[in-house]
């Protein structure tokens, strides 16, 4: 499924260094699947801050999420990138992602987009204001518009192309040649023995 | 000339992808109960078969009890967990360490016991479940965390598609002061450097204090990479690496232990290797660190303030203020272990402060190997009684309180002095828990003392 755009109402989650252990809690890790992870985003952060942004029904039923720098830093469960996803969004905006967060994030078909730090807090203040206004990504360009807001934002180029022609889900072309697999695996000393 | 990152990378190279990523082939795969169970069943649902399950081995940490290892488990999540991970592993023909099953001896953290069997090898690539994987760096290996999506394409077809890292060499010379640790030298890097520093970059360690380190300190220093934004760490394979393999389990024995080394040699970073960055630390001005706040880049030297700069936000979750000391913070639990601190030095080390001493009566102090062999180690030198005598709790192998999957957590506001690598926000189980990292050392002093205190003045001039 080739993935191009997403356009929808969006939540501001404003802090830095937003790590996984916030997003989800490691108890919610206690389970074989993801199923219902959603009902545990940011459990802890919001039942500290009745003001939370998840807690706020202005932003109930928005797609796009927009968050400040290095954000989903720390451990390498998937379950919070699946635990976004599955309440609803298919897009995240912010000024940098861990490297594994974002990884993890391509492979669920949910591109996180970066922009420069006085956009993102433009963006984040323009929908506090206005709730209602519909944010649009656009993978190719990278461009990201909200009401009067035009933003330039990126993506790493192979995470782009992969969403542009569909292939970001990559087992199938992992296994295309395994051949060629296998005859880069016998030649390494640590698998034929030495 | 190249470095090692570039030598292993290339020979595990199979082809650029259409979206110009590499796909590279995975020479060790290690799986454990949380991060695998959704990829097991992805795999099943599509039909696929494990590609390489002589190459992938598999064990049980994160959630395990570790007050009794008897199965099944009281915790009937725990006990789940496992019972599903034997059914994949046993399902797909991959080797399972775990409580209750053969093999059941070699169980730990996957970080510690890949080193530990030999399985982690120079010149490899790693993948596993877990942001730590870049412990197995210490051995000279490119070992990579990765998410659940990217465990089911390494089961599938022991490729992951990835992009290269940039390098960055980090330098650290001269000789460690008494009482400091790689753990100190770790923090110290990500405090200078950033959480977010390493984002692109593999970080290469040496310079004399890396040269000189074991390679139980190694593993510390490339634990916490990850801390650090970068995905990978690794030194280079040395004379200290060959001997630390030599005769473990999976490791080649006679000749080809002989051939084995000759080819670890010659993946090593070349003399004169160009690298992306370059930063140099001087040990010498490393004192044992402490995290006051909530990220591990939050630290203090123990004799340092706070800085004026502080993180508003982090001093009032922690209950710190700016220009205030660490030392003399009230501790309510003392944790030694997981992959960063969970080994048979780590646990020598903290016994020479808590021999003959005893745990200050409000605290818990637990020890936790990282291993059931660092465990038979430590017991077969008489360390669990020193322990025992002082007060602190005996446990069995896992991760426990490290991020509180078992019941071992903080309660409330508590403060932690722990051997683990993250002081995030509910890390240690308690929404508003707090803990603070430290050398497994400055634990036990901490522990003794009932509050955080400056370790070389707990040793005698014999001990540092
Ligand atoms: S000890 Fe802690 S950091 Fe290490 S693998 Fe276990 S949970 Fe992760």
């Amino acid at each position: 499924m080739k993935i191009t755009q997403m356009a929808g109402r969006a939540l501001p989650l404003r802090g830095d260094d937003l790590d996984t252990d916030r997003i989800m809690p490691a108890r919610f890790l206690r389970a074989v699947t993801f199923e219902g992870l959603e009902k545990h985003l940011f459990e802890d952060d919001r039942a500290a801050d009745p003001s939370h942004p998840f807690n706020d029904r202005r932003y109930s039923g928005a797609t796009v999420l927009v968050v400040n720098r290095n954000f989903g830093c720390g451990s390498s469960r998937e379950h919070a990138p699946q635990g976004i996803a599955r309440a609803g969004f298919d897009a995240i905006v912010g000024e940098s992602f861990s490297e594994i967060f974002s990884g993890n994030s391509v492979m669920l078909g949910m591109p996180c987009f970066t922009a420069a730090r006085g956009d993102v807090e433009r963006l984040q203040t323009l929908v506090e204001q206005s709730p209602d206004t519909v944010v649009s990504c656009d993978v190719e360009s990278g461009l990201i518009t909200a009401g009067p807001l035009r933003i330039h934002a990126s993506l790493p180029a192979a995470a782009r192309d992969s969403f542009l022609s569909g292939q970001w889900n990559p087992t199938t072309m992992l296994l295309d040649d395994f051949d060629a697999v296998r005859q880069v695996a016998e030649k390494l000393p640590h698998i034929s023995g030495f | 000339m190249p470095t090692l990152f570039q030598k292993v990378w290339k020979a595990h190279a199979v082809r650029t992808l259409p979206s110009g990523q590499t796909q590279l082939f995975v020479g060790l795969h290690l799986v454990h109960e949380v991060t695998s169970p959704q990829a097991f069943d992805m795999l099943r649902q599509h039909g696929w078969k494990v590609a390489y399950p002589e190459r992938t081995f598999a064990t049980v940490d994160h959630i395990v009890p570790t007050s009794s290892l008897q199965r099944p488990f009281l915790d009937v999540t725990a006990e789940e967990m496992t019972a599903a991970l034997e059914r994949n592993c046993r399902e797909q023909g991959i080797e399972l360490y775990a409580p209750g099953a053969p093999g059941a001896d070699r169980q730990g953290i996957v970080h510690v016991i890949g080193p530990e069997l030999g399985l982690t090898q120079p010149g490899m690539t790693i993948a596993c479940g877990d942001s730590h994987t870049s412990t197995h760096g210490a051995l000279g290996a490119i070992a990579i965390g990765i998410g659940t999506s990217q465990v089911r394409d390494v089961l599938a077809s022991q490729c992951l598609a990835m992009e290269p890292l940039k390098v960055r060499r980090i330098d650290i010379n001269g000789r460690l002061r008494p009482g400091v640790y790689a753990k100190d030298v770790i923090l110290t890097i990500i405090r200078r450097l950033g959480v977010n520093g390493g984002v692109g970059y593999a970080y290469e360690y040496g310079g004399s204090t890396v040269d000189a380190m074991t390679l139980d300190q190694r593993m510390t220093m490339c634990n916490m990479s990850i801390e650090g934004g970068a995905r990978v760490g690794y030194v280079n394979p040395d004379e200290t690496t060959f001997a630390y393999l030599k005769g473990r389990p999976f490791v080649p024995h006679g000749e080809a232990f002989d051939r084995a080394v000759a080819y670890w040699r010659s993946i090593a970073s070349d003399a004169g290797a160009n690298y992306d960055d370059r930063v140099v630390i001087d040990a010498a001005t490393i004192e044992p660190t402490v995290t006051w706040g909530i990220n591990p880049g939050q630290s203090v030297g123990i004799s340092e303030p706070i800085a004026d700069n502080a993180d508003g936000e982090a001093l009032t979750f922690m209950g710190f203020a700016r220009g205030q000391k660490i030392a003399g913070t009230k501790i309510d639990v003392a944790f030694i272990g997981s992959c960063t601190n969970g080994r048979l030095s780590d646990i020598e080390e903290a016994a020479r402060v808590v021999s003959g001493r005893r745990v200050a009566p409000h605290v818990k102090a637990l020890v936790v190997p990282g291993s059931q062999a660092v465990s038979r180690a430590a017991e077969a030198k008489g360390l669990d009684q020193i322990f025992r005598t002082a007060g602190f709790e005996w446990r069995g192998a896992g991760c426990s309180m490290c991020l509180a999957m078992n019941p071992d957590r903080l309660e409330g506001r508590q403060v932690c002095a722990s051997s683990s690598n993250r002081n995030f926000k509910g890390r240690q189980g308690s929404p508003n828990g707090r803990t603070l990292l430290m050398s497994p050392a400055m634990v036990a002093a901490a522990a003794i003392a009932g509050e955080v205190a400056d370790v070389r003045q707990m040793l005698t001039p014999a001990q540092v």
